[in-house]
């Protein structure tokens, strides 16, 4: 990310069961909760493994890498002092099909954003004082603008 | 017409409609223009408040976002003073048209005779000049934070249902070749049926130009292809079938419901982002009747945002999965006079966001002969009737035939 300024967001409320994956970003992770005993990947989190019911279940780290399910450019201000347009994509984690987050995706033109567009994790750092905050934005793999 | 009549739709009829009236910013009493439309739809069954013995409404009351109901069933029951004996509302059921299959099952379990089921809406008045009531961002003087859904999408901006929409659409006309120009057709077709409803909020004509020279929102959604929030309210009373045959109007009966949800109950983390849960509903409903999607006369689908009215054509099977886009083209045979009329009051994009309950009024009034100069040429007979989109998704199958 550059220095600009840090954009406006609304923030999560963080809590015992999603700190994992809000702060994950203070130490280059995008995390996941993961059920121990089937390898599973649960998101949103929950406390039990919705494949096999195992409470063993415990963060982990994936490789920030994902592709483009879907995208939209987002033309309207919704929000305040929000730059437009911007991207939000729907990224799906190469580590398991169908795990996905809704995000931002950055560091490019918005009109290269493409669907099957491979992307990486880069995360934006919101100081709160309710706990800092690293949302987990996406980029192009290969820099801005080039397609991978 | 289906032979299953231990179905408990088929112990039911719906016997009354009414609205009360609709606009775009009317400053009236929410609970005053949702008592308006029960009266309205009680008057209309020739029933007096003294036979209403059970309600049903969504999501009853909520105060956020501003506008989205203007009535629970308890402020009902009470402004009216009945007396029931079942009454239920709630915000997670199968969409809008779950509290009138709420009511089909209490009636077809003989816990009421005739269900007065409501939606109100009073987002127009209720945004006024403040922006998009639908959106919710606290409005307090704290500091806002996301939780719930909502942690998962407001903080990248994705604050309205038009950028979970928009992700869907867009991943449709990637797989599918969907064009803008076909989905245009969704937003014209409803303006041409809105110039023939008195009752819609915009009448005047909208060409192509127009739809393409409307603002884009979140591609590719253009404003067109947005509902517009407004204030109204609109209820049916479902009776017990045999006490709805010898009232004021002849009865619209329930073939079949469909309220199912196999997929994930979230918007961003369903199996294919191409199809919402619509698609289990639908074949839920189709699984309750010998009917067909053949038999569909008509087609009232929920058009919040105008990509959910393609997606619940797919979902009905009334064009195959993937070829909304070409079954829509050029807007022939969704037009009154088409194979498959579509949204004959103008949807909620020229009628006004009456939140579903719009569509099942509109497939009564059609299927009764009531809808004067929108009345299709040759009455219907079989009217489908869907409500919502994403991951909340209910449908019913309406007849004019015993």
């Amino acid at each position: 990310m550059t220095e600009a300024a840090t954009p406006f967001r609304i923030l999560p409320e963080l809590t015992d069961r999603n700190r994992h994956f809000w702060q994950g970003g203070r130490d280059g992770q995008l995390v996941f909760l993961r059920c121990q005993d089937c390898g599973y990947y649960i998101h949103p989190p929950t406390p039990i493994c919705p494949r096999d019911r195992s409470k063993n279940v415990a963060p982990e780290p994936v490789s920030g890498r994902a592709v483009v399910t879907s995208y939209t450019v987002n033309h309207h201000p919704w929000l305040p002092g929000v730059e437009l347009p911007y991207v939000i994509g729907l990224v799906e984690m190469i580590e398991q099909a169908e795990l996905r987050l809704t995000t931002n995706i950055v560091n490019c033109p918005p009109d290269s954003v493409h669907v099957g567009m491979d992307v990486r994790v880069v995360f934006e750092h919101h100081e709160d004082p309710n706990g800092d905050v690293w949302l987990p934005l996406f980029e192009p793999i290969g820099g801005a603008g080039v397609d991978s | 017409m289906s032979t299953r009549d231990d179905l408990v739709e088929k112990r039911c009829a719906i016997s009354g409609v009414g609205q009360s009236d609709i606009g775009r910013r009317l400053g009236r009493d929410p609970l005053e223009l949702t008592l308006d439309g029960c009266l309205a739809a009680v008057d209309d069954a020739g029933l007096t408040l003294a036979d209403i013995d059970g309600v049903s409404t969504y999501p009853g009351p909520m105060g956020m976002p501003k506008g989205f109901t203007g009535a629970g069933a308890i402020e009902v029951m009470d402004a009216l003073r009945l007396e029931v004996n079942w009454y239920d509302s709630g915000l997670e059921t199968s969409g809008q048209l779950g509290s009138v299959m709420k009511a089909c099952m209490a009636v077809g379990a003989g816990m009421a005779n005739h269900v007065l089921c409501f939606r109100s809406v009073w987002e127009g008045s209720a945004q006024g000049s403040e922006g998009r009531a639908s959106i919710s961002t606290g409005g307090g003087s704290g500091k806002y934070y996301a939780s719930g859904f909502q942690q998962w999408t407001l903080p990248f901006g994705s604050a309205s249902a038009a950028g979970w929409v928009a992700l869907y659409a867009q991943a449709h006309m990637d797989r599918y070749g969907t064009t803008p120009e076909q989905l245009a057709q969704i937003a014209l077709n409803a303006r041409r049926n809105a110039a023939l409803n008195p009752n819609a909020i915009y009448r005047d004509p909208m060409s192509l130009d127009d739809y393409f020279n409307s603002r884009m929102i979140s591609t590719p959604l253009r404003l067109f292809d947005c509902d517009v929030p407004c204030d109204g309210a609109t209820a049916v009373i479902i009776s017990r079938r045999e006490r709805a045959v010898d009232l004021a109007k002849a009865p619209v009966y329930v073939e079949a419901m469909g309220a199912a949800m196999h997929d994930r109950p979230s918007w961003d983390q369903l199996r294919d982002p191409t199809r919402t849960v619509g698609a289990d509903a639908a074949a839920q409903m189709w699984s309750r009747t010998s009917l067909t999607p053949a038999d569909v006369d008509v087609a009232e689908l929920y058009d919040g945002f105008s990509y959910l009215t393609m997606l619940w054509l797919e979902a009905l099977g009334l064009c195959p999965v993937g070829e909304s886009g070409p079954f829509v083209e050029g807007g022939h045979r969704i037009a009154r006079d088409g194979v498959l009329p579509l949204n004959t009051n103008g949807g909620q994009l020229s009628g006004g966001r009456l939140h579903g309950y719009g569509f099942l009024h509109e497939a009564c009034v059609q299927l009764r002969g009531e809808g004067g100069e929108r009345q299709l040429a040759t009455r219907p007979a079989v009217a489908a009737v869907a409500a919502g989109g994403g991951n909340t998704c209910g449908c019913l199958l309406l007849t004019n035939v015993a």
